[in-house]
């Protein structure tokens, strides 16, 4: 059986493993890493609950193999926040209730990060754009919208005073 | 959902590349950014014997403007990059309204316009976008550079023209023949999805007349369709309702829609036909 050593900093953690070249991000970050914030939910590349960040840009996990990572950065969900320390999108996505099942919502909060980074200040349609690669079964999306703005504005008021 | 085994190589030159290729044959697939060959791998559709990365050959992800006018693609530019580009904001109205609208924000950050030519999917975008510019590849092996005209790279689903010891290593957009407008039209059930019809228009005018234009269909054929009469229609001219209308007739005969999930052949058709109108009438070539 090939393996191959692949360095990857996850979470900004150095991880150094052996895997095989076939095997998926998605399945390295959930089985070999044990970190399960990270979906799986199709088997087409459709629905983005995969999403990470793969050195800061939005990518579907689930579409890459983890020797791809090999000397890059992969942030997940579980380094967005803690609980007694979330991140402005997680406090957006409970206080504006964007979420029923959960399924979609680490993808999607990852892919808000990435939207935010690059856009602070998202309209509703830039928002929506920018989530086109992420689907929801139960929310109908207009309460993740909300959240990604209720986020977006408490992270601009909070520039100057705390950087995340 | 596992895809099965195979022999993976990361080369950090293109000359290793075509070590490993020597070695493997056809039996060797290109990764770029792999946003249509992983998905076939995992359903197992694809099954390739040996993986050749090419994320880490430095030199790939570019894009810009040669000297002489001619717009030059990396194999690792990425949709992203395209979407986000100034320069085609500027000087290629077309692929800055193709851009955005290719799948989805995470595809667009791995996949590649050039990948995405080699890919060759009936229902790609950019094949239609390059054979209305009169785009090329550009395909490097040990044996030197072989100049590939879209129209003659992709001949079939799936299908492209490389030999199995070449690698493209980019695409080009020959200079413009006047002032360029033109635009991607794309109808789909929703954001994210393969086109139900798609149409690619350039248009190269010098002072209202058109010196040269590019009508191509994506997805209603069993590859992109370039629409030789509709062009031919309206070389030479200056837009108006007749020119227009012709052109919209010629590329609608032109189209091989077939009934599908996602509309009768009929319907397509006419979407062509709109979509030719549509973009002509509101191309900024049209005199006032």
């Amino acid at each position: 059986m090939e393996e191959r050593r692949i360095n990857v900093v996850v979470n900004g953690e150095p991880k150094s493993v052996d895997v095989e070249p076939r095997l998926l991000l998605v399945h390295f970050l959930r089985e070999v890493l044990g970190m399960t914030g990270t979906h799986i939910g199709c088997d087409t590349t459709n629905c983005g609950v995969c999403t990470v960040l793969f050195d800061g840009l939005p990518v579907k996990s689930c579409t890459m193999f983890a020797v791809m990572a090999d000397g890059h950065e992969v942030m997940t969900v579980e380094g967005l926040g803690l609980s007694s320390e979330l991140h402005p999108i997680q406090e957006g996505f409970r206080e504006e209730h964007g979420l029923q099942c959960g399924y979609c919502t680490p993808g999607m909060m990852m892919a808000s990060k990435a939207l935010l980074d690059e856009n602070p200040n998202p309209t509703e349609e830039d928002i929506r754009w920018g989530l086109a690669g992420n689907l929801c079964r139960c929310t109908g999306y207009q309460n993740i919208v909300k959240a990604v703005l209720w986020a977006a504005e408490k992270m601009r008021s909070d520039a100057g005073v705390i950087s995340r | 959902m596992y895809p099965s085994r195979f022999h993976y190589e990361a080369p950090r030159s293109l000359d290793e590349a075509f070590d490993v290729l020597r070695v493997y044959g056809d039996e060797a697939k290109i990764l770029a950014g792999g946003q249509s060959l992983i998905p076939l791998i995992k359903l197992r559709f694809a099954a390739p014997a040996a993986i050749v990365d090419i994320n880490n050959i430095p030199g790939l992800d570019y894009h810009e403007e040669d000297s002489d006018g001619s717009l030059n693609i990396g194999a690792l530019c990425r949709h992203r990059t395209l979407e986000r580009s100034p320069l085609l904001r500027s000087k290629n109205p077309t692929m800055a309204a193709t851009a955005p609208l290719i799948s989805d924000p995470m595809v667009r950050t791995r996949g590649t316009l050039v990948g995405s030519l080699c890919h060759a999917d009936p229902q790609g975008d950019w094949a239609s976008v390059m054979l209305a510019l009169g785009g090329e590849i550009i395909a490097q092996s040990v044996r030197g550079e072989r100049v590939i005209p879209v129209s003659q790279f992709v001949v079939g689903p799936f299908q492209n023209t490389l030999h199995p010891d070449e690698i493209a290593v980019r695409a080009r957009v020959p200079a413009p023949r006047g002032t360029r407008s033109g635009t991607y039209l794309k109808l789909e059930r929703r954001v994210g999805d393969f086109a139900t019809v798609g149409l690619a228009v350039v248009l190269e005018t010098s002072g209202g007349t058109i010196v040269r234009a590019g009508l191509a269909l994506t997805g209603v054929g069993p590859n992109n369709i370039q629409c030789t009469a509709a062009e031919q229609s309206l070389a030479g001219k200056t837009l108006n309702t007749s020119t227009i209308e012709q052109a919209a007739r010629l590329a609608a005969e032109a189209a091989q829609p077939r009934t599908d999930v996602r509309g009768s052949a009929e319907y397509k058709r006419h979407v062509v036909y709109t979509f030719v109108t549509r973009a002509l009438s509101n191309s900024q070539a049209r005199a006032a």
